[in-house]
């Protein structure tokens, strides 16, 4: 039991997982669970007492039972006691003040993430602003490697997202020309296959391969269809750079995806065992999503912004390439409009960063969503300057196979201007020898380089 | 380049080659764009003409059932999922009476679409019910239900006892189609089915995955979930071997 008394109201919090629930600002998720505070000084409530309780208390009580969850287990049995050491003496609000203050650096942070179990990190995230979750996550630096170099200071990279509706492989060369031109793709060519058929998507992997291979991109390629796929194909004798799973903060949910831990091992494994990377191992791709858990009926009772600090769990368990949040493709019953779905994308950024995993985010919202342009545009801006990994690049903002708006490979290009940020350095060296930057070393195609009309269909 | 583009764009009605000005979006791909955003709001918003759809398909030699999910209206629709899974409370009782031994269900429901299945559920059953008939498939009565989520197909199999459930539902609009269908196939769903048991084929639209390919599939999968008793994850939708096999 936890409690709060403010002014003459008493607060009680029947367990750990009800205090971090009550504490987390409101969405509409949380509200279809019956989780949601019930009034806001209810909520402010429950973030002072939160706010006093002792890190170490997380270590004890599991939000989810350690004995029937193997996230849960993960997250105890892999916590790192010689880097929670610098911290243990704090509350969650202690920690909130450390990892804004000035002691605690880029390097120091990089030390402490193994330190910090997700449910440490998403109740820090619950009792900050916006403007702390910024400045939180731009002191966290994670750099990852596979063909190209992502993550590092400066630098703002971009999946190129050129899916189409029949997996035209003609259809998808046409989008994979744009996003190039644009600067994008030094993330991951990545394709969601429409559907989950191995014939197609090995008929991708190897348009892929071939892609990069004849303009020599120093990019890495992905089909993002279900790992037991991926797994096959790669058995098969397929051009596997990345594996793609979505994962979420539960077993119970993880099951409802078809995948448990062991069978993301499995997978990492072999595509380990290609050796397809000269710059470096990171060979996995995993998506999340605040409300995965709640919607497939698995979340124990807990909110989902905690369950969403779990799913980083469970990525850095594998030493992802990178990780994205596609924070508002779930829908507003989960989170309802722009306000909820920016909010959101900065906590989950930050927890991510916190944790040591190589965050972007998909910037994006349906068309039943209470939002629009101008909430994704503002999003987009904050985790720029909060130092995002990646974002996506897709067409005119608008995926025409998976039916949501993400952000356009302009909207990356304004951004890289406006914030003065850069590819990862192999690919913008890439983009130079292929004359697509301006005298300023803005990217500004003109004419089509000659190399391209590989991509151009006979 | 503008040359190049014009011949690109045929291949795909992806958002490429749109006119630039510095970094940004010139001003007719913007409007363009916001278009086509307050179309797919509106779109949202359209309710399904239950008596239309049950007029198109009349003829198919399918009685028709008409229930409802437990929502009340379509917001009540967006932010309340689990009702949307749920039969109304009189439904249950209304599809009891026509309970038998069903190798198949086939439900549909305006999901977030409702111009989806009422453009395209009609085709594709048209495409699918002759080849499951020869092969022998006895087949529920069809049902239609008012702001139903794929899950709710389950209730209505389970309540009908037919072994496999295809759920054809109004997917979320895009902004480059408004009216694409999926269909979510099951086999002996319940109450404890995860998303992960479900093979789904989506897009179904005669700009995406037209009518006979759909049907087709659909056929295929469901052929497959009652030789090898499951379906989903483990059921790997093999058909496009045999769709290349065909030509």
């Amino acid at each position: 039991m936890y409690r709060a008394t403010i002014a003459n109201s008493r607060y009680a919090f029947g367990d750990l997982k009800d205090l971090l629930a009550k504490a987390t600002p409101l969405r509409s998720g949380d509200a279809l669970a019956g989780l949601a505070a019930e009034s806001r000084e209810q909520q402010v409530a429950a973030q002072f007492a939160l706010a006093d309780l002792p890190l170490a208390t997380f270590l004890n009580e599991a939000v989810v039972a350690y004995e029937s969850d193997e996230v849960t287990r993960l997250i105890i049995d892999t916590h790192d006691k010689a880097a929670f050491a610098v911290v243990r003496h704090l509350t969650v609000g202690g920690l909130r003040d450390y990892l804004l203050s000035d002691e605690a650096t880029t390097e120091i942070l990089a030390s402490l993430a193994p330190g910090l179990t997700p449910e440490m990190a998403a109740a820090v995230v619950k009792i900050s602003r916006l403007q702390d979750l910024m400045v939180m996550a731009a002191k966290c630096s994670v750099v990852t490697r596979f063909r190209n170099t992502l993550g590092l200071p400066g630098r703002l990279s971009a999946r190129l997202q050129p899916n189409h509706p029949t997996d035209d492989a003609r259809g998808i060369a046409a989008s994979i020309l744009d996003g190039l031109l644009l600067g994008s793709g030094d993330a991951v060519i990545g394709i969601n296959p429409a559907t989950d058929s191995p014939e197609r998507c090995a008929t991708l992997l190897s348009m892929l391969a071939e892609i990069i291979g004849k303009l020599e991109i120093p990019t890495q390629s992905c089909v993002l269809a279900h790992v037991t796929t991926t797994l096959d194909l790669i058995g098969k004798g397929s051009a596997v750079d990345l594996v793609f799973q979505s994962i979420a903060g539960t077993q119970a949910a993880n099951k409802s995806f078809g995948i448990d831990l062991a069978l993301l091992r499995q997978a990492r494994e072999a595509a380990l065992s290609l050796r397809r990377g000269p710059v470096g191992d990171n060979v996995m791709y995993f998506e999340t999503g605040q409300g995965s858990a709640l919607s497939a009926n698995a979340h124990h009772g807990v909110d989902q912004q905690t369950l969403e600090a779990r799913a980083y769990a469970v990525a850095r368990a594998f030493k992802p390439l990178l990780v994205n949040s596609v924070v508002g493709f779930i829908g507003p019953e989960y989170l309802y409009d722009g306000k909820q779905i920016t909010r959101a994308g900065l906590e989950d950024h930050c927890c991510g960063k916190l944790m040591g995993v190589p965050m972007g985010v998909d910037v994006c919202y349906t068309n039943h969503a209470e939002a629009d342009q101008d909430d994704a545009d503002a999003l987009l801006a904050l985790l720029v300057a909060s130092g995002v990994n990646f974002v996506m690049g897709v067409p005119g903002a608008d995926d025409i196979m998976l039916g949501y708006q993400s952000t356009s490979f302009h909207d990356a290009l304004a951004m890289r201007d406006l914030f003065g940020r850069k590819p990862a350095p192999e690919f913008e060296a890439w983009l130079e020898r292929q004359g697509l930057l301006d005298s300023a070393n803005r990217i500004r195609p003109r004419d089509l380089p000659g190399t391209f009309r590989a991509l151009l269909p006979p | 380049m503008i040359e190049v583009w014009n011949s690109l764009r045929r291949l795909t009605a992806a958002r490429i080659g749109l006119k630039r000005t510095g970094a940004s979006l010139a001003t007719g791909p913007l409007l363009d764009f916001q278009l086509a955003h307050a179309r797919a709001r509106d779109a949202v918003h359209a309710p399904l003409d239950a008596a239309r759809l049950a007029a198109d398909v009349d003829g198919f030699g399918l009685l028709v059932l008409e229930v409802a999910s437990a929502v009340v209206d379509q917001q009540h629709y967006l932010m309340r999922p689990d009702l949307g899974r749920r039969l109304a409370p009189e439904a249950e009782a209304m599809l009891t009476p026509y309970a038998g031994r069903y190798d198949a269900a086939f439900v549909i429901s305006g999901g977030l679409s409702a111009r989806a299945v009422q453009t395209h559920a009609a085709p594709v059953l048209a495409a699918v019910l002759p080849a499951l008939r020869a092969d022998g498939c006895t087949i529920a009565p069809l049902v239609i239900v008012a702001r139903g989520r794929v899950a709710i197909g389950d209730r209505v199999a389970a309540a009908l006892h037919a072994d496999g459930v295809a759920m054809l539902i109004g997917e979320r609009p895009g902004l480059t189609a408004p009216d694409s269908m999926g269909a979510y196939l099951t086999w002996q769903p319940s109450a404890q089915t995860t998303d992960a048991e479900r093979n789904c084929i989506s897009n179904i639209r005669p700009d995406g995955i037209g009518y006979a390919d759909a049907g087709f599939k659909i056929v295929h999968i469901l052929r497959a979930m009652r030789t090898r008793r499951l379906s989903g994850v483990q059921l790997k939708d093999d058909s496009d071997q045999l769709l290349i096999g065909k030509d």
